[in-house]
């Protein structure tokens, strides 16, 4: 079986953003850039299935700036097969990312799609559900534990109650949760060798796509911070507070 | 055109996450019906027809609603999407889940995790952990939203609207629900709760997490939560996680205890109204945020606080 595997350049999740001060957005330069925490978790699962012999082949795609070839490159690194970079300056959306992500996994015949659920930029939670809905395929989001038995897969789901199980047929689309499992680091060898694996590159326009965005962002701005209060030295302080200051117990 | 709101239920139960989802729906100034999808979730549309500002509750009571699954509620959505101009859901696991897959069947963007409605097409939403926040035009023909529920206060009660049956839409059965493992816990849900206990790393062990965090979380009548760093090392359950990929809440009261303050957790609950901090670290990062900080050890402080707050009210 073939996976397809989607990846984002992001902020690095360390680094504390900033508000540009005419409100035309974040300050993107001279920001350590990365992959999406939750797309690597799906790389990992990708990669381990195809060392479990499950999946014959591990795509992975990126939808972006040219820059995002560093991800892809990373994502080689990590044991992927080849890589495939739709070049798009300027804003994604989940929606065109998950047109030129229908258009790839009918091209590649992919089985399987792994995607994080979300990216930690946008934080919109999208594009897996909207990939799926556009292939006519069913979805497992949020999953913590994914096995493979078959034209089926059965995932484990953290939701708001708890935890679900639910098998799909396949082809599906599965986005991942924290908890799959803990990404590998790719050693200096691994890394070497990404540098010759196949990276194909391609744009939305010669899959017939149009990636303008939908939304527009009228202006960003910094939320409302919170002040630091007052320390309390002993819990009896702390009650008298919450009690007579604050009021709130 | 008619706003369309996707009831959050468990069959059983309304989600008051609904009644605050509604505010938002209501804001978008046209009339608002609710849909409840389940199975033998009847009540849970009566419950709905009582909020303030429904105009009328569509209930699709079928077996093939009741495990939550998206390709079946989306494909019930579709079918009524023609007579609504937006489609809400509050941000719950379901809403977040169902929602982009309608989305792009009607080959709209979403606009997620609203947490203000600026007017008919202008939404603010949190972004990067909540550390901006973006206003948006939306420019397409309909609006699919999810909203943070904690951002709205919940529609008043009073009303008693008419609750009208719909006939199921297809189902795709692409996805099977084999088990569903909700937890059953006997303190306030968290999303819901006026006050919430949370622990992190510090507890070193499931046991003492429950040990020290139960009886505060009783003598409060609080919720508990739990950092990621918590429910990775097994201390807590994932349903109790709080932070940008977990749940956001805004209590009255948020305890962080033994939390130093990731921003992914801070994501989850700076809205809270009341911060309390207690951390053996003086330099944590929670501190910066909180009301009120206590340095310390939290295994001598929680059960001095439990006792401090008398018996459980």
């Amino acid at each position: 079986m073939k996976i397809l595997v989607a990846v984002k350049r992001v902020v690095d999740a360390n680094f504390r953003i900033r508000v540009k001060r005419d409100g035309s957005g974040v300050e993107l330069d001279n920001v350590k850039m990365a992959m999406n925490p939750f797309d690597e978790i799906a790389v990992e699962q990708a990669v381990r299935f195809k060392e479990a012999g499950v999946a014959s082949e591990v795509v992975a795609v990126s939808v972006g700036p040219a820059k995002a070839e560093d991800t892809l490159r990373q994502a080689l690194a990590l044991g992927v097969d080849r890589a495939i970079l739709v070049q798009h300056e300027g804003r994604t959306e989940p929606l065109g990312v998950a047109k030129v992500l229908r258009a790839l996994a009918e091209r590649e015949a992919a089985d399987l799609v792994l995607l994080g659920k979300q990216a930690i930029d946008d934080d919109a939670n999208q594009t897996g559900q909207m990939l799926a809905a556009l292939m006519g395929r069913g979805q497992a989001t949020f999953a913590s534990g994914i096995e493979i038995a078959g034209e089926t897969v059965r995932v484990t789901r953290e939701v708001d109650g708890g935890l679900r199980v639910v098998d799909l047929t396949l082809p599906a689309v599965v986005t991942v949760d924290l908890r799959l499992n803990t990404p590998r680091f790719a050693a200096l060898p691994a890394i070497m060798k990404a540098r010759s694996k196949p990276l194909a590159k391609l744009t939305a326009a010669e899959l017939g796509l149009d990636l303008s965005p939908r939304l527009t962002v009228l202006r960003t701005e910094e939320p409302p911070q919170r002040q630091a209060g007052v320390m309390v030295a002993t819990v009896t302080e702390l009650v008298d507070k919450l009690r007579h200051e604050a009021k709130v117990i | 055109m008619t706003t369309l709101l996707l009831a959050e239920h468990d069959n059983t139960t309304l989600d008051p996450q609904t009644a605050q989802a509604l505010t938002a729906a209501l804001a978008l100034g046209q009339p608002v019906h609710v849909l409840v999808a389940g199975t033998g979730c009847g009540g849970a549309a009566t419950a709905a027809a009582g909020f303030a500002g429904v105009e009328r509750v569509l209930l699709a009571d079928e077996a093939r609603y009741g495990a939550g699954l998206a390709e079946p509620l989306a494909s019930l959505l579709i079918d009524l999407a023609a007579g609504y101009g937006a489609i809400v859901a509050a941000a719950t696991s379901t809403g977040k889940d169902v929602l982009p897959r309608v989305a792009a069947l009607l080959d709209v963007m979403q606009v997620s995790d609203v947490i203000a409605v600026e007017g008919p097409e202008t939404f603010r939403r949190p972004i990067y952990a909540g550390n901006a926040v973006e206003i948006v035009r939306s420019g397409d023909a309909k609006l699919v939203m999810t909203v943070r529920a904690s951002a709205f206060a919940a529609a008043p009660a009073g009303n008693a609207a008419e609750i009208v049956a719909v006939a199921a839409a297809g189902d795709p059965g692409l996805v099977r629900l084999i088990e569903d493992r909700s937890v059953a816990s006997d303190r306030p849900e968290l999303t819901a709760a006026r006050i919430v206990v949370s622990g992190g790393r510090a507890f070193g062990s499931k046991a003492q997490f429950d040990a020290l965090l139960m009886p505060l979380a009783v003598a409060l009548n609080a919720a508990i939560g739990a950092s990621r760093a918590a429910v990775d090392a097994g201390y807590a359950a994932n349903d109790l996680q709080v932070g940008q990929t977990g749940k956001i809440v805004a209590p009255d009261l948020y305890i962080a205890c033994g939390i130093s303050g990731a921003i992914q957790h801070l994501a989850g609950m700076k809205d809270a109204k009341v911060i309390v901090a207690i951390n053996s670290d003086p330099s944590a990062p929670i501190f910066q945020l909180a009301n009120y900080g206590l340095v310390g050890d939290i295994f001598t402080l929680l059960p001095e606080l439990t006792a401090a707050l008398g018996p459980a009210r």
